[in-house]
């Protein structure tokens, strides 16, 4: 599969409302999805027989994120989102928070990729209005869709709760309060449940937090560090030799770091 | 239009753990096979590579390399008197998809059943009368006994490279292994893997309660280590990137490194990926398979004739391909009738969290399979006569991963953000530990798989439908576990401990385990399962039918020792006795 089949996949799945600028769907994903999903012509089956069909680099490496600017969200949602994720995880005297560590970056390009449409995910109606909460996941609202209605939806709220201020011009006591209003489901939006919004900035923040810093947060590894979780250094057996001591090297991620030679 | 091929000896549908090792065995045995996989090609080299496979986000939490709900899954619903919905969004289980299957991204708890849960249904009669039997229950003994398989289980365990300890050889307990265990012909092929400080704690704290603790058997091996195909593996570095991965290092058995490298110099295997099959068809009168139609990922339709049809999709699947084909007759929960789809069960998880000071348990140093278990609580190893449930639990102090996204457990009452949380994180993180039990699931009359009225897949097929809640009988026995665990973690020198009951009604959310049984029973009676004692049709008896849909009930371990040696069990039958003489290896 070549650019031309992602571009279709891409017009297949993403509302011309939304549309990602980026698609973050590799040739290898598609396949992995896409069997029955993607009409091209040439080649059918892929047919092994005799010999492991290695190719090199067929195990697509993740594009790392590029910091600046916004993909998805608008500069006003970017600034909401901010405000937002730095109350979830705040910077304090334990080290940088959520927004120090690109967060929002983290979740504009998720929102971008396969994630941000639920591309992966059965999409087919009907959608029930009350389904068992033992059935998990039942509204037709893509990650993308949830975040524009949601952040327009609460933006509302607080222009007319809050004397015209908007979510960033709250006190820090203010955003906290109406956060875990939000969480509780107890604040009421207009046309949109309040706390769909907070369940996926929560979840995507915690992701954004402590993923791969190639994903866009989780800069310096800030959130690794907070824990002591030490990365994708691959070996522990000497932590397992030495069992009860305190692990001291710094982490390492996916990109590599000056720490790799450190051992 | 429905394009034919040219014959095979046999086709396989899935090429995971159980279609491997049956592609394997049959093209050494002369058969022209061809496996049939919907997922991509996967192996080692090129897809769990050390420079992309420690990914937290792509694999462990958006599911790259699993089966995808859009290209299959089914409905859920808690009893029949509701509506089931889709799973959109796996949590409860993870199926796998693509060469290698599950087995590429399971954990490696590597297990044998006890010789008890084979014939649990006498057994437990015997031992205590029917009315210990739970109301609503459909118990039912297997169609072989554990000593029949005992040497199958061992030929898995030598293809996987287990490593573990040895409780019982030919009748002798042996010391450091477990003493519950049936009788085995020979030790693992390799040593258990070396614990953790949590594990010591463990081990010591439940000697101390004259409890029997053991390392428990694993598919991260301990050593360096080439099985009998001639397939080498690397000791494992509990690098802790295990379940919800491929390991980049050959060291988690899998068919990639256990069989696929011996399988593709097979030059009478072929494998067709990225093909899903949608039934296997039938002769006219419906008593014998011709072969199976399968769709390409151009979406075109293909016929692959074939002499012998293995379903090797995974449990889940292999109930609904034979629903999809009308092989068997489907089970009807208001009448008791029918068979396919009958006794799904699953597995309990309850258990108790120990919070310490001042220890660094390094969580982040972990393996699948890492851990130190016990059995003294599991299957009928204890007297059942007082607690009135059926079944047990082995329960389990591990580290499996120490991965942020998905691990980070703070005490109940933590708030889920902010600067007391970022604190609580912090603070936990090193000096937290679990004793979990996981238990066993009986099969019930209310509890079964069907196809449902509403939701249909890409190519306009009914999804499966999945009716399931745990019963009370799994309640109490989980809950009495939960106590059993906190005993020990307290034992342990825990601070404070936090008990983890079995949470009620069963939710497809959170992740519990891929332990998906029943659908397809093996039994003795026709009446009361699909498939014989050699897992082959009674129906269909050119159709064989692999993996933990065939289990009756469910055990208190991981499925697929138990997956493998049904395997090996079957192969032998197919092998021995029907290639000789094609047809029913059992009279009805
Ligand atoms: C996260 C996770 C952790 C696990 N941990 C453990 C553990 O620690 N211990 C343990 O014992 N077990 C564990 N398991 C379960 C274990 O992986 C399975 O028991 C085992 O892989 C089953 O083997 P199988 O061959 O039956 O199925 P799979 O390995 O799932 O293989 C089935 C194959 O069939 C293919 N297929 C399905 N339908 C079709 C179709 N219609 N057409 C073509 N191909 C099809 C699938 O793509 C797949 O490749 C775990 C599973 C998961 C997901
Ligand atoms: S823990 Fe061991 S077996 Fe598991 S992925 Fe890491 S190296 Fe492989």
């Amino acid at each position: 599969m070549h650019t031309d089949d992602r571009s279709a996949m891409r017009a297949k799945f993403a509302p011309p409302t939304e549309a990602p600028r980026h698609s973050g769907v590799s040739r290898r994903s598609l396949l992995a999805t896409a069997a029955l999903l993607i009409t091209t012509s040439g080649a059918t089956a892929k047919v092994v027989t005799k010999v492991l069909p290695w190719r090199p680099n067929e195990a697509y490496p993740v594009t790392p994120v590029v910091p600046g600017g916004w993909l998805f969200f608008t500069a006003d949602e970017a600034a909401v989102v901010d405000a937002i994720v730095d109350r979830l995880i705040p910077a304090d005297e334990l080290g940088p928070g959520a927004k120090e560590s690109g967060v929002t970056t983290f979740i504009d390009r998720q929102l971008t990729g396969p994630y941000g449409g639920h591309d992966w995910l059965y999409m087919t109606g009907p959608f029930p209005a009350n389904p068992l909460p033992t059935q998990g996941l039942q509204s037709p609202l893509t990650p993308r869709q949830q975040y524009r209605q949601g952040l327009a939806a609460l933006a509302a709220y607080c222009k007319a709760n809050f004397g015209g201020r908007g979510f960033v011009d709250l006190s820090a006591d203010e955003k906290d309060k109406l956060l875990a209003g939000m969480e509780k489901g107890d604040i009421k939006f207009e046309g949109f449940a309040s706390r769909m919004l907070f369940n996926a900035v929560h979840a995507n923040t915690m992701e954004g937090f402590f993923a791969d810093p190639i994903y866009g947060g989780n800069k310096d590894m800030a959130g690794w560090k907070l824990i002591g979780f030490p990365g994708v250094r691959y070996d522990f057996r000497d932590v397992i030799d030495n069992p009860n001591k305190p692990y001291t090297l710094p982490p390492v991620s996916l990109q590599g770091q000056p720490a790799w030679g450190v051992r | 239009m429905t394009r034919r091929l040219p014959r095979k000896d046999a086709v396989i549908v899935g090429l995971g753990w159980t279609g491997s090792i049956m592609a394997l065995e049959l093209a050494r045995s002369g058969l022209d096979v061809v496996a049939i996989e919907r997922g991509p090609w996967r192996d080692t080299a090129t897809d769990f590579n050390i420079g992309t496979a420690p990914d937290e986000l792509r694999y462990a939490v958006r599911h790259d390399i699993f089966l995808r709900t859009r290209q299959e899954t089914l409905t859920m619903r808690n009893n029949s008197s509701q509506t089931a919905l889709p799973i959109r969004r796996w949590g409860s289980f993870l199926p796998g998809n693509g060469v290698g299957g599950a087995g590429s991204h399971w954990n490696g708890q590597t297990w044998r059943f006890l010789p008890d849960d084979f014939r649990l249904r006498s057994h437990m009669v015997e031992r205590y009368g029917e009315g210990i039997m739970p109301e609503g229950h459909q118990i039912q003994d297997w169609p072989m006994s554990y000593d029949e398989l005992e040497p199958f289980y061992d030929k898995f365990e030598y293809v996987a490279g287990i490593s573990g300890k040895a409780g019982n050889i030919k009748g002798q307990v042996q010391p450091g292994g477990n003493p519950f265990e049936g009788a085995r012909e020979r030790d693992y092929p390799t040593p258990p893997m070396k614990q953790g400080y949590s594990q010591e704690l463990f081990t010591k704290a439940a000697k101390e309660m004259g409890l029997h603790p053991f390392p428990r058997p694993s598919a991260n091996l301990s050593a360096a280590y080439t099985n009998p195909y001639g397939c080498s593996m690397a000791p494992c570095t509990y690098c802790g990137f295990c379940e919800r991965f491929g390991c980049s290092n050959y060291s988690k058995s899998s068919p990639q490194t256990c069989v696929l490298p011996a399988l593709v110099r097979e030059p009478n295997f072929e494998a067709r990926t990225e093909c899903e099959v949608t039934k296997v068809q039938l002769s006219r009168d419906g008593k014998t398979a011709t072969g199976v139609v399968y769709v390409d990922a151009n979406g075109e339709e293909w016929e692959q004739p074939a002499d012998l049809v293995l379903l090797c999709a995974y449990g889940l699947f292999n109930v609904r391909l034979m629903l999809l084909s009308g092989i068997g007759k489907p089970y009807d929960a208001s009448t008791g009738e029918g068979v396919v789809g009958r006794n799904y069960a699953y597995q309990t998880g309850s258990g108790a969290t120990a919070f310490f000071d001042n220890v660094n348990f390094n969580p982040f140093a972990a393996a699948g399979s890492l851990g130190a278990a016990l059995d003294d609580y599991n299957s009928d190893n204890f007297d059942h006569g007082p607690h009135g449930f059926v079944g047990g639990a082995s329960i389990t102090n591990a580290y499996t991963n120490g991965r942020p996204i998905q691990y980070r457990p703070t005490p109940r009452g933590t708030p889920n953000w902010g600067s007391a949380w970022k604190k609580a994180v912090r603070e936990t993180y090193q000096r937290v530990t679990n004793v979990g039990a996981q238990g066993s699931v009986m099969s019930y009359r209310a509890n079964y798989l069907d196809l449902d009225p509403t939701y249909k897949d890409q190519l306009g097929r009914p999804l499966m439908r999945m009716t399931f809640d745990f019963q009370p009988n799994e309640i109490k026995m989980a809950n009495w576990m939960a106590e059993r665990c906190e005993a020990i973690a307290k034992a342990m020198g825990a601070k404070t401990t936090q008990i983890n009951r079995l949470n009620t009604p069963w939710n497809v959310v959170p992740y519990q385990s891929t332990h998906n049984t029943g659908g397809t029973v093996a039994g003795t009676d026709p009446k009361t399962s699909v498939l014989n004692r050699y897992l082959q049709s009674w129906d269909v008896p050119n159709v064989f039918v692999m993996g933990a849909s065939t289990f009756p009930q469910n055990a208190g371990y991981n499925p697929t020792g138990t997956v493998g040696a049904l395997t090996y069990w079957a192969l032998d039958a197919i092998q021995k006795k029907y290639l000789k003489s094609p047809g029913a290896l059992v009279q009805q």
